[in-house]
């Protein structure tokens, strides 16, 4: 085995300082009793043999469908840089940076993806990332009820359902109360939302754009909200804050969400980045890492974690989270990328994306028994009503070569014709064309 | 150096994107439009590559030197595994293809992976079903404490404690706190420096949901009353968990699910080598028994009498979702890697050197520093800076001085119950040669504590910055950078 390089005169030599015989001297606090019942792994082989396997298990994924599945998690391009930059060994091979003077690179990093995160979002402080969109929710979440001292929380129906999954496990032991409203013609429903608060209420969650591709401006439930105590919450997607009104423009306490879209590809689920801002005010209540820019002994600037006192390995029991890991190596990414793309770049991305998924939904209306839900504004992803099961028609698109949205049947009683369609900049006139008149012999045939 | 927006050259660009190819222009309507630009910076590509390579060029990494921060295990990493998670047939695979009909069969590569890590990962540590949902170790914890709180809900247990030894990880507590229940410290006995059996029994009771043990625990020291306390545990109808955070040490040599174990978390990034990418992305899976089995979060993987693969959702006693998808499969799939290159012998041998490593050097400071339990250690081995304090050197400066050396210092003041702690885990990857001049470095430290202890203090010097002003950092909050 090639990664250890202690040989075996070297060994001796090592354990004769250890006063130890041989190296199963030193696993003598094993009791035999204890010792394994089995071991059974195959004999380990070459880098030549595992390659070969590991293709061959990767020709068997067929990731080459034309891709309009999003539901949340997009097919964006990666400039080339981003993996050039992220790869660095240096970055790449370093610990979580608890000795600031070796890890400048590291911190520096993630103190320009919190000015990024706030820059998109409008708000005034971002920690230094969390695991994925939905546990940066429920984070967000715990936030709240901490800060209010309330139990209660209200869901609004276009909040990714995956996430809203993931609140409900979280929770399960803890006394936090759950309510949900429903969408109506795609936005949040204010009427029932507003009847729903009361002054148990630590919090309202929101989505923009929603989970049905829904554009919205949540300003007239924030202020509602901020005047009875209560937090509003909005998952947001990153690539539409270069267009949509940021959530601190609407009046919005905390926003989340999935930072994927930010340089880190799909790669079947992980590891992906969740965001987290605030307001400043809420700074010491928000969890996990946050690097802060400071002075050394000599006056010369540089970073450090700061408010490591709230942390797991000294508060212990009494943290204020317990993330210990996060997914710094992806906040990297999405700072290499957001520094890429820059002012212009973004609003490009955005743009592509909201006019190829406009294109789509008019090619698509043109589909005999087709509907396409068009009561509110949509950005880059939109959904349309087929004239038979959704789940269907998508398993015979995946056979015609495409990967043609997500069903929304999955997660919703009652929209079992409901299809989720999403276009990224990667998407040509072309391929919109031939998913357009695929659907069409589908659903036709 | 200066922060990358304060770079920003109006009119720059670092991307060309293709042209709108579509006869489309939209606008949003005014109401939901942002009132300003977003305000990023504006940089060419080459703008961006020099300030991130200026930036990695201030930072240290295992490819950079020893990594010697105890309970980290930051051991080398095949570049091999990098090479295989990059492969397009999984980078660029969406992580709901298989929830589609006819989706799945596109998928049967990276459901196989998954499939054949979990039966890997159940054979290294004797356990009947992995998860590899988590995404990192602490979230591995908090998994387990979910699946220990379903496994009682469901037998009608109304149990609300939780018993840690002090010795364990900070996580620990904080897992177990934040899953709902009252948290209990076990003492560790001073003379063994492992759990304090005695003192569990006083403290354990029908309340007792689990008991969380890592073994080897923090000090590196192996605990040979396992059994004894899954007894224990089991008497009163708690579960046992077992932090595998130190998996590194014992691999074919112990497997916590043959000591009666029920809950296991793995860190892959530690253990199973990922680069830690300066802090994440981890991977934390969770192995159970049987009993434990049903609770499991969806979806789990079934493999069919065809042999193709499958995702299951049809769990009624689960915990539900604690991640959007399969894990962190990029992690999982170079863990997976990993095992194959190493083998049955490359995984024992693993923990051999790693244990090695450690005792040289230990054995090899005894004269220079105090060891608060001289006995053989695991992979990592705890030293004090009790000699040092005298001259008022503490282990903050000790680590600042190796920085000077050349070396990443060792974690400092943990495990909390050992004063002035040094932990130091080499790792299995290092040479002799190595650890030999680290071993140097720490005993002209121990002579510079006495001769000279003031430039102790000072350090270090040679880095781009010296120690920073933590106070300021935690008053001022600078912690964005809003206006250019």
């Amino acid at each position: 085995m090639s990664y250890v390089s202690v040989t075996p005169d070297q060994q001796k030599e090592m354990l004769k300082c250890c006063g130890a015989e041989s190296v199963d001297e030193l696993f003598n606090d094993i009791p035999q009793e204890l010792r394994p019942l089995s071991f059974s792994l195959p004999e380990g082989k070459s880098e030549l043999e595992v390659l070969n396997h590991c293709r061959n298990l990767s020709d068997r994924n067929y990731s080459h469908l034309i891709n309009f599945l999003g539901a949340g998690y997009y097919d964006h391009y990666i400039p080339a840089a981003v993996d050039a930059l992220a790869g660095r060994s240096e970055f790449y091979t370093a610990y979580t940076p608890y000795q600031p003077e070796l890890s400048q690179g590291t911190l520096q990093a993630i103190y320009e993806y919190q000015s990024h995160i706030c820059r998109l979002t409008g708000l005034k402080v971002s920690n230094a990332s969390l695991y994925d969109g939905g546990t940066a929710l429920y984070e967000a979440c715990q936030m709240a009820i901490n800060a209010t001292k309330r139990p209660k929380i209200i869901l609004d129906g276009g909040v990714n359902p995956i996430f809203r999954k993931m609140l409900y496990s979280y929770t399960a032991n803890l006394s936090i109360e759950f309510v949900e409203v429903q969408v109506s013609h795609g936005q949040s429903n204010r009427e029932n939302l507003f009847n729903e608060i009361d002054e148990n209420t630590a919090a309202v969650i929101l989505q923009n754009p929603n989970f049905f591709g829904v554009i919205d401006d949540h300003s007239d439930i924030a202020q509602k909200c901020s005047r009875m105590g209560v937090m509003t919450i909005q998952s947001v997607y990153p690539i539409a804050m270069a267009l949509l009104k940021t959530p601190a423009q609407q009046g919005i306490d905390i926003a989340t969400g999935e930072g994927q879209s930010l340089g880190n590809g799909l790669s079947f689920g992980g590891p992906y980045l969740g965001f987290i801002a605030a307001r400043k005010q809420l700074v010491r209540k928000m969890p996990g890492r946050i690097v802060a820019r400071t002075v050394d002994k000599s006056g010369k600037e540089g970073f450090v974690l700061s408010l490591q006192a709230r942390e797991q390995h000294i508060r212990r029991e009494k943290a204020t989270s317990n993330i210990c890991t996060n997914e710094a190596l992806c906040a990297l990414r999405a700072s290499i990328h957001l520094a890429l793309l820059g002012k212009g770049g973004l609003k490009e991305v955005a743009s592509l994306c909201l006019n190829k998924a406009h294109y789509a939904k008019e090619r698509i209306k043109q589909i005999p028994g087709v509907k396409v839900m068009e009561s509110s504004p949509t950005f880059n992803e939109f959904t349309v009503k087929l004239p038979k099961d959704a789940a269907e028609c998508v398993g015979e698109m995946v056979e015609r070569g495409f990967a043609a949205g997500f069903p929304l049947g999955r997660y919703y009683k009652g929209l079992e014709n409901y299809l989720l369609i999403a276009v990224t900049e990667k998407r040509s006139k072309h391929e919109i064309g031939l998913l357009a008149e695929t659907l069409e012999a589908v659903i036709c045939r | 150096m200066s922060v990358i927006f304060e770079k920003s050259i109006k009119g720059r660009k670092g991307i060309t994107l293709p042209k709108n190819d579509v006869p489309v222009d939209v606008s949003i309507p005014q109401k939901y439009k942002r009132e300003d630009e977003p305000p990023l910076c504006e940089l060419s590509e080459l703008d961006v590559v020099r300030h991130f390579t200026a930036l990695s060029t201030k930072n240290y990494g295992v490819d950079t030197g020893l990594y010697p921060l105890g309970s980290c295990t930051m051991k080398y990493n095949p570049k091999f595994c990098e090479k295989i998670a990059a492969m397009e047939g999984f980078s660029n695979l969406h992580p709901l293809l298989p929830q589609l009909k006819r989706g799945g069969m596109l998928t049967q590569g990276a459901l196989a992976v998954l499939h054949e890590l979990e039966a890997q990962l159940c054979e290294i540590t004797a356990m009947d079903a992995f998860t590899l949902h988590p995404l990192a170790g602490a979230h591995g914890e908090l998994t387990g404490m979910m699946l220990i709180a379903a496994y009682h809900k469901n037998k009608g247990n109304s149990k609300n404690e939780v018993l840690i030894p002090d010795e364990a990880h900070g996580t620990n507590p904080s897992s177990a706190a934040i899953a709902g229940y009252k948290v209990r410290s076990i003492p560790t006995d001073p003379e063994t420096g492992t759990l304090d059996i005695k003192a569990l029994q006083s403290i354990i009771s029908h309340n007792t949901a689990a008991i969380m043990l890592t073994n080897p625990n923090t000090l590196g020291l192996f605990n040979s009353d396992v059994k004894k306390i899954a007894q224990i545990a089991h008497s009163f109808d708690a579960l046992l968990y077992y932090d595998g955070a130190n998996l590194n040490a014992i691999m074919g040599k112990f497997r916590p699910g043959d000591a009666d174990f029920d809950v296991v978390h793995l860190n892959l990034h530690k253990t199973f080598a990922t680069p830690h990418g300066g802090g994440g992305p981890g991977s934390g899976p969770v192995g159970v028994k049987k009993h434990l089995e049903p609770f499991l979060p969806i979806s789990r993987i079934a493999k069919r009498s065809d042999g193709s693969y499958a995702l299951d959702y049809d769990h009624p006693k689960s915990i539900g979702y604690i991640a959007p998808f399969y894990g962190n499969f990029e992690v999982c799939l170079k863990a997976y890697a990993y095992i194959l290159l190493l083998g049955k012998n490359g995984l024992s041998q693993v923990s051999e050197t790693a244990v090695l490593n450690a005792n040289y050097i230990m054995h090899s400071l005894k004269d220079h520093y105090h060891i608060p339990f001289l006995k053989t250690c695991m992979h990592e081995c705890v030293l004090s800076a009790k000699k040092q304090m005298e001259h008022g050197v503490r282990a903050v400066d000790i680590a600042k001085g190796l920085i000077d050396r050349g070396f990443h210092p060792p974690t400092v003041y943990f495990p909390l119950i050992v004063k002035e702690a040094l932990m130091i885990e080499p790792t299995e990857t290092e040479s002799k040669e190595m650890i030999d001049s680290f071993i140097e470095a720490m005993i002209s430290i121990s002579k510079e504590a006495q001769e000279n202890p003031e430039t102790l203090k000072e350090a270090p010097v040679s880095t781009p910055v010296g120690r920073l002003d933590e106070t300021k950092a935690a008053k001022e909050m600078d912690i964005a950078y809003l206006s250019d």
